[in-house]
């Protein structure tokens, strides 16, 4: 065994997939509340039961989408992504779901389609959190065309092939691997396709700190705190924070998506 | 017996030493709940999230004192300097789990401390109190006389840096930071109504008053 073998098996040893309680019960979901405990505890308001997602926008085939008629078409497979949260905080997830291109192609994406627009679900009796303006509800998020196309891009429908629970995004969320969490928009009701670059929640809540792509990126610091290094949760009080990784580890896969763009300016 | 007396009265028979204990308690505690997985599954952020927020707790209960005793007669002086010496302390701790467990490098915390502005906020918070937990001796208290309560006037300064800190780690604009910033606004402009208003009122009439 060389070098390249024992920095694969430290490698395997931290990307080990984090428990099902770590990821259940230490989430971000706003609507939900701002505390890491707020959405397993409230969460469970959610009415799930029907679901479908609207997709619209330059599409051949516009309309609602049920959810068990989305299901009965995709290719469900597992798929253990590294989830790299803003506050620099990080997960190992092993998502059950399908890719997003797959979801498009019931659609039938229009050649003038040049974005992807996504919308959380909005119900403020159910939604507790929705009560205070922390953000502008409903959550909103979006993504270039080709990286809603790329084969890493899922819609994640479960978690240890248990269907994904309330506070983690159900019935389904969007899953970008290489990008900070808060653009896997969770509970989806709605995908628009357009021609401009959508609005995006975060960024509309301070545009300095949150840009369009938030590609993770350890050169380029969040204003009020560095991405250089995370801590990976799970490691208990005394662990030691790992470094991070351009495009959290996938750079092999999507840098070519970001070829002569200016990361730190479009960040 | 009313109210008041009933807390006067408790207030003069609980040793100050009961309260120091009581409240430095739950740093012990919450140290080990972190290490034992009672905190949850980020430790390092709960534990420093919990002596931050214990530290603000009781700055802002040693602002209640002086309104308490004005507005309700109630008389808590004795426990003043416990709540202080104790708000340095979770303060310190505070800094220490965000340096040694969280940052876990000097020069990163050093780099945090200069070129973040929230952080650089609550390291001046922290500097600032350093002269108040030196002076909290009886000698010192002789010693400087009226400076004493001048110096310690800086309090006021700390406690809203401290709340403003809150409001600035987190993201978008949260309730629960806003709340305490609010509550520390409100003791500190309860100092600012004039003792009485009639000698306000009648501030002309002293000679009228001889």
């Amino acid at each position: 065994v060389g070098l390249a073998g024992m920095a694969g098996a430290a490698r395997a040893e931290t990307d080990e997939p984090n428990s099902w309680e770590e990821i259940t019960r230490y989430n971000n979901f706003y609507e939900f509340g701002t505390a890491k405990g707020d959405p397993v505890k409230y969460a469970d308001a959610m009415t799930i039961d029907p679901w479908s997602v609207r997709i619209d926008g330059l599409v051949d085939r516009p309309g609602d989408y049920a959810f068990d008629d989305i299901m009965a078409k995709m290719a469900v497979e597992e798929r253990i992504y590294r989830f790299r949260c803003v506050e620099a905080w990080s997960m190992v997830i092993p998502w059950n779901g399908f890719e997003l291109s797959d979801l498009l192609d019931l659609a039938g994406v229009q050649s003038g389609a040049k974005y992807v627009a996504f919308e959380t679900y909005l119900n403020r009796q159910e939604m507790r959190g929705t009560r205070f303006p922390v953000l502008e509800w409903p959550y909103v998020e979006g993504l270039r065309l080709d990286e809603a196309l790329h084969p890493l891009t899922i819609m994640a429908t479960g978690i240890y092939g248990r269907d994904i629970p309330k506070q983690n995004g159900a019935p389904l969320r969007l899953v970008v691997p290489w990008k900070y969490g808060f653009k896997s928009i969770k509970s989806v009701v709605r995908i628009t396709l357009t021609d401009s670059e959508p609005p995006t929640s975060w960024n509309k809540a301070n545009a300095r700190e949150y840009g369009f792509y938030s590609n993770v990126n350890p050169e380029v610091d969040h204003p009020r705190w560095s991405q250089a290094s995370e801590r990976r949760i799970g490691g208990g009080l005394f662990a030691e924070r790992l470094p991070t990784q351009m495009f959290n580890g996938y750079a092999g896969e999507v840098a070519d998506l970001y070829d002569g763009m200016d990361l730190r300016k479009l960040f | 017996m009313d109210m008041r007396e009933l807390v006067n009265s408790w207030a003069r028979r609980l040793p100050t030493w009961v309260v120091y204990l009581a409240l430095a308690a739950p740093a012990p505690w919450l140290f080990f709940l972190a290490v034992t997985g009672g905190l949850g599954v980020d430790p390092v952020k709960a534990l420093e999230h919990e002596y931050g927020l214990i530290a603000l707790q009781l700055l802002i209960a040693g602002l209640c004192i002086t309104p308490l005793r004005r507005y309700a007669g109630v008389s808590l002086l004795k426990f003043r300097r416990a709540l202080g010496l104790l708000a340095f302390c979770y303060v310190v701790l505070h800094l220490l789990v965000w340096a040694v467990l969280d940052v876990q490098a000097f020069d990163r915390v050093w780099a945090d401390i200069v070129k973040r502005p929230y952080i650089t906020i609550g390291m001046t918070a922290l500097l600032l109190m350093l002269p108040l937990a030196a002076t909290s001796n009886n000698l010192s208290l002789r010693r400087l006389g009226p400076r004493w309560r001048q110096l310690h006037r800086l309090t006021y300064a700390v406690a809203v840096l401290a709340a403003v800190h809150f409001v600035w780690l987190r993201k978008g604009w949260q309730v629960e930071p806003l709340v305490y910033l609010l509550a520390i606004l409100v003791l500190l402009g309860l100092r600012t109504v004039p003792r009485n208003r009639g000698r306000m009122v009648g501030r002309p009439s002293r000679d009228s008053r001889a």
